[in-house]
């Protein structure tokens, strides 16, 4: 079955198209793009009218945690993929950090194979730098990528021995896999549990100077240059971080980074009520720092934003800030935090805001994702980019709602998501849209 | 008219306003402590918990003082009560508490911020009595209606807080409280124990006692806590009495009628000497008689469980 | 906020009159200042006791002992939510109430519910002897069995209605004052 979906703004950061037209999808692949109204649709063809809204490729999400298995409660490899289909994410490489640790081939084999019967988008695990996330010897990295896994990390742990953090660089550098360490100086974060800053201070709230993240960062872009290795940094949270990775990044190193939505809205001035649902590893800084991380998201030194999908259930939120949970259940929330912030304040076109939540991430895992070129999968978004809504935590997919952005007005809503030319997310206005084709799995 | 307010969980959000009520009613309840029959009905057939998850003697016993003779009924939850110790959640515990329809819950707690979360999900008053190391304000006004019954006027007055600033949370209520009031506040103490950004509040922030004490007319002496320093702070309690210890000596520079004030308990011989301790420009004792008078007045002014809306024209 | 008066009952001279009338009354019913006290319920009550105990001084030569009182802590829920919060002065009896003869002095006598919040206040401070009344006005609706030894001036009122006691000490003009309570208004306790 063919698929048109007709008169909208079609992006494709990775080509660098982004005019007004038609995108023809074929059996799970793009076909072609078209002037409007170039080709004429056969009978039998579903087609969409996406007239006055945004076509780009489904977005690449590099770090979400889909709590599967152990923490079901929380989360699911099924209700993740399907909140992750609400907020237009059609790939995501989902953290090792679940119980027990994907740290070998059975928890590898496991992950895809329920992301292959239960999930709805694609999921790319992500495997344990080491066993058990312990920082202590090396995962079996070879058989995990034979397996097909394309990126190692201890996330939520930091690999805090810099002699093992050379060794893992050196042997996932062989395998060709890209490294992520969560950057965390342990000895320096100590018992914070917010940034730093004044504002915790007078809140008598431990906190994390800036240099508990920034020293490892340091160490972890002078390693990957030393061993010629690829190093990804994850959640850059501060000013000193993006000018460490600029200047690598001019040295020639091997870094890619990225940051979170949150880092790019909020400021440390909201911890102000106590709300656990801004308490967050690494914490919300300050507006100088998210000043830095808009800047550097802009001129490239930060390469994409990835949501740290952190859900966490009620009864581990609803209580003191010091004890809470940290992480912010981020999937439906990441296209229209980040319009808002980026695109509508001018620091990025349209096209260069999607790069960095499409090719950009795609690249960096090395997966043939996040394009709309003939022959790739049929991964689409479709998306109105001006249209303003209200967050609605209580309305997330997710089995997960805590977010510090309930009842924030954004600009841009997910209209419907495709994945292999299947329609697996749609909002209800977008069904007047539909016509022709067979009667849908998925609307 | 009585503070339109149902909780008391800091200084940082009181007016000067709301402040001087409060000081002016505890000079009436001060008092009644003078009478031989110490009591007034004001809060008759009320409920007080006092709902402590970190030990403290001295300032429960203060409040049930403070709360029996307001003639209110006292009831105490400490942490070793059973259901804190079946890991019963903090919002369980303060909500089953609060069907037993009390009228004032009074908390002390480990965690910054876990007043106002309790406060913001029951009908009960709440009286911040010390959470984590956010703010105690009643012991910051305690400290302020010491300061007034001997100074009387806070603007031009020049006030020291020595010590760990950074884990005090009587710090940080005094020094939001001074300020509100005018007074020039200077805090002194070790780098890794002072944050310079402490200036944001409007502080002076010092590393040397000397320049710090010299023309004070109030130096308020912090506890140092040495179970929590551990060398990672400062080397030792006997370099911390060398650099910072109050003593006769140092006292010298301050002004000749300075007030020497102490949150307690006091480590005699390592941030206060013996002799400034108990020498004629001490007040230590005068902050726990006013503690009691302090407390009712809060007590007194808060709304409690009836709700803000009955009072007032 | 003035208030539109509807009716003036007493002026200075009046007042006047009335205290002088009752500083004999006291002096005649104790036979002397021997033992006898003068507390004043803060705030107007407090003024009228020092210009009696004046009276007295200048008929005996000698002015009693006084004290005064305030009975915010001991009005009864309904009167303390409605009226203004403690008087900026704690009470002060600098005496032993120990074999004495109190005479409570306030403006004006209403239900009786301070009279009996001050005398519940007093007992916490001893054993008077005697205890008697002396009020500027009584305007009746008791609500308790209390009544009034000496009264300057009984004005009889409706429970919609108001009486204010200016002094030239607290309120910068002397008289006494009937109006209209206001929709909404509370009576003003007494």
């Amino acid at each position: 079955m063919r698929t048109l979906i007709k008169n909208g703004r079609i992006l494709d950061p990775a080509s660098g198209h982004d005019a007004v037209g038609d995108l023809w999808l074929d059996a799970g692949r793009v076909q072609a793009i078209t002037p409007p109204g170039a080709k004429r649709p056969e009978p039998g063809d579903e087609i969409f009218e996406a007239q006055g809204l945004a076509v780009a490729p489904g977005l690449v999400d590099l770090h979400v945690h889909l709590r599967e298995p152990g923490e079901e409660y929380k989360e699911t490899i099924a209700s993740g993929t399907r909140a992750a289909a609400a907020g237009g994410i059609t790939s995501l490489a989902c953290m090792p950090n679940t119980d027990p640790p994907v740290d070998n081939l059975a928890m590898v084999d496991l992950i895809f194979s329920k992301a292959r019967q239960q999930g709805v988008v694609n999921v790319y695990p992500v495997a344990c730098i080491t066993k058990g996330r312990r920082g202590e010897e090396l995962a079996e990295m070879g058989e995990l990528q034979a397996a097909g896994v394309k990126a190692v990390s201890d996330d939520g742990n930091p690999v805090s021995s810099p002699m093992l953090m050379r060794s893992a660089l050196q042997y996932a550098g062989m395998l060709d896999l890209l490294v992520i360490n969560h950057a965390e100086e342990r000895s320096l974060s100590g018992k914070g549990v917010a940034h730093g800053g004044f504002t915790a201070a007078k809140l008598g709230l431990s906190g994390v100077p800036r240099s508990a993240l920034e020293v490892m960062i340091s160490r972890d872009v002078i390693l990957a240059e030393e061993t010629g290795s690829r190093i990804h940094i994850p959640h850059v949270s501060t000013a000193g971080a993006v000018r460490i990775i600029r200047e690598a990044k001019q040295r020639g190193v091997r870094v890619t980074a990225e940051t979170a939505p949150h880092y790019l809205v909020l400021t440390d001035e909201c911890l102000a009520d106590y709300n656990s649902n801004v308490r967050v590893n690494p914490p919300i800084a300050e507006a100088s720092d998210r000043e830095a991380l808009l800047a550097g998201l802009a001129d490239g030194t930060l390469d994409a934003v990835a949501t740290d999908h952190a859900p966490h259930s009620r009864r581990e939120k609803d209580m003191e800030f010091v004890l809470a949970a940290p992480g912010i259940s981020g999937l439906e929330t990441s296209l229209s935090l980040v319009l808002t912030a980026v695109t509508a304040t001018g620091r990025l076109s349209l096209l260069e805001t999607l790069r960095r939540l499409t090719s950009n991430p795609a690249r960096i895992l090395k997966v043939p994702k996040g394009t709309l070129a003939a022959g790739a999968d049929a991964d689409v978004v479709i998306f109105d980019a001006e249209g303003e809504r209200e967050i609605r935590a209580a309305e997330f997919v997710s089995q997960s709602n805590n977010t510090p952005f309930d009842g924030r007005r954004v600009k841009g809503r997910v209209l419907a998501t495709l994945v292999a030319g299947r329609v697996i997310h749609a909002d209800p206005a977008f069904a007047v849209r539909r016509s022709g084709g067979l009667p849908a799995g998925g609307v | 008219m009585p503070l339109q307010r149902k909780d008391l969980l800091g200084l940082e959000g009181l007016s000067g306003e709301e402040i001087q009520l409060i000081l002016d009613t505890a000079r009436s309840f001060k008092e009644v402590g003078q009478r031989p029959i110490k009591k007034v009905p004001a809060l008759r057939g009320k409920t007080v918990v006092n709902l402590f998850f970190e030990p403290s003697t001295r300032t429960r016993t203060s409040f049930e003082l403070a709360a029996k003779r307001l003639s209110a009924d006292v009831v105490n939850f400490t942490a070793s009560s059973s259901s804190l110790q079946k890991g019963e959640c903090l919002l369980d515990t303060v909500r089953n508490i609060e069907a037993m329809n009390v009228h004032t819950i009074i908390m002390r707690h480990a965690c910054s911020g876990a007043v106002n979360f309790v406060a913001e999900h029951i009908h009960a008053s709440v009286v911040n009595a010390g959470d984590g190391t956010h703010e105690h304000p009643t012991q910051g006004l305690l400290d302020l209606y010491t300061i007034r019954e001997c100074k009387h006027d806070f603007s031009g007055l020049v006030v020291t807080l020595v010590g760990d600033i950074l884990h005090s949370r009587v710090a940080r209520s005094n020094v939001h409280g001074l300020r509100k009031l005018g007074a020039t506040v200077r805090v002194v103490g070790p780098a890794t124990l002072v944050p310079r950004c402490f200036e944001r509040l409007g502080v002076e922030v010092h590393h040397r006692l000397e320049e710090a004490i010299t023309g004070a007319d109030v130096i308020n002496i912090l506890r140092i806590q040495l179970e929590r320093q551990d060398g990672k702070y400062f080397p030792s309690s006997r370099e911390y009495a060398n650099l910072y210890g109050i003593n006769a000596r140092r006292l010298g520079l301050a002004k000749p009628d300075v007030l020497i004030m102490h949150p307690g308990p006091m480590n005699r011989g390592i941030e206060i000497s013996p002799r400034v301790a108990d020498g004629p420009n001490s007040v230590i004792l005068d902050q726990v008689t006013n503690g009691v008078a302090v407390r009712m007045a809060v007590l007194y002014l808060l709304s409690g469980g009836e709700g803000a809306d009955e009072n007032l024209d | 906020m003035p208030k539109p008066k509807k009716a003036q009952i007493l002026d200075a001279e009046g007042i006047r009159r009335a205290l002088t009338r009752i500083a004999h009354e006291i002096l005649e019913r104790n036979h002397g200042t021997g033992q006898l006290v003068l507390i004043g319920i803060l705030q107007r009550g407090d003024v009228l006791s020092h210009r009696i105990a004046e009276h007295i001084g200048r008929i005996e030569g000698a002015p009693p002992p006084v004290g005064a009182l305030d009975i915010t802590f001991h009005r009864d829920d309904l009167a303390r939510s409605t009226q203004a919060a403690a008087s900026n002065r704690p009470s002060h009896l600098p005496f032993d109430l120990e074999g004495k003869h109190v005479v409570l002095v306030d403006d004006v006598l209403y239900t009786g519910r301070s009279i009996r919040a001050a005398m519940d206040e007093l007992n916490d401070y001893g054993r008077p002897r005697s205890v008697q009344l002396a009020v500027l006005v009584d305007r009746g609706h008791r609500e308790l069995p209390i009544h009034a030894d000496y009264v300057g001036k009984n004005v009889p009122t409706s429970q919609r209605e108001n009486v204010a006691v200016h002094l030239r000490e607290q309120d910068g003009e002397e008289g006494v004052f009937i109006y209209e309570r206001e929709p909404g208004e509370e009576a003003k306790e007494g």
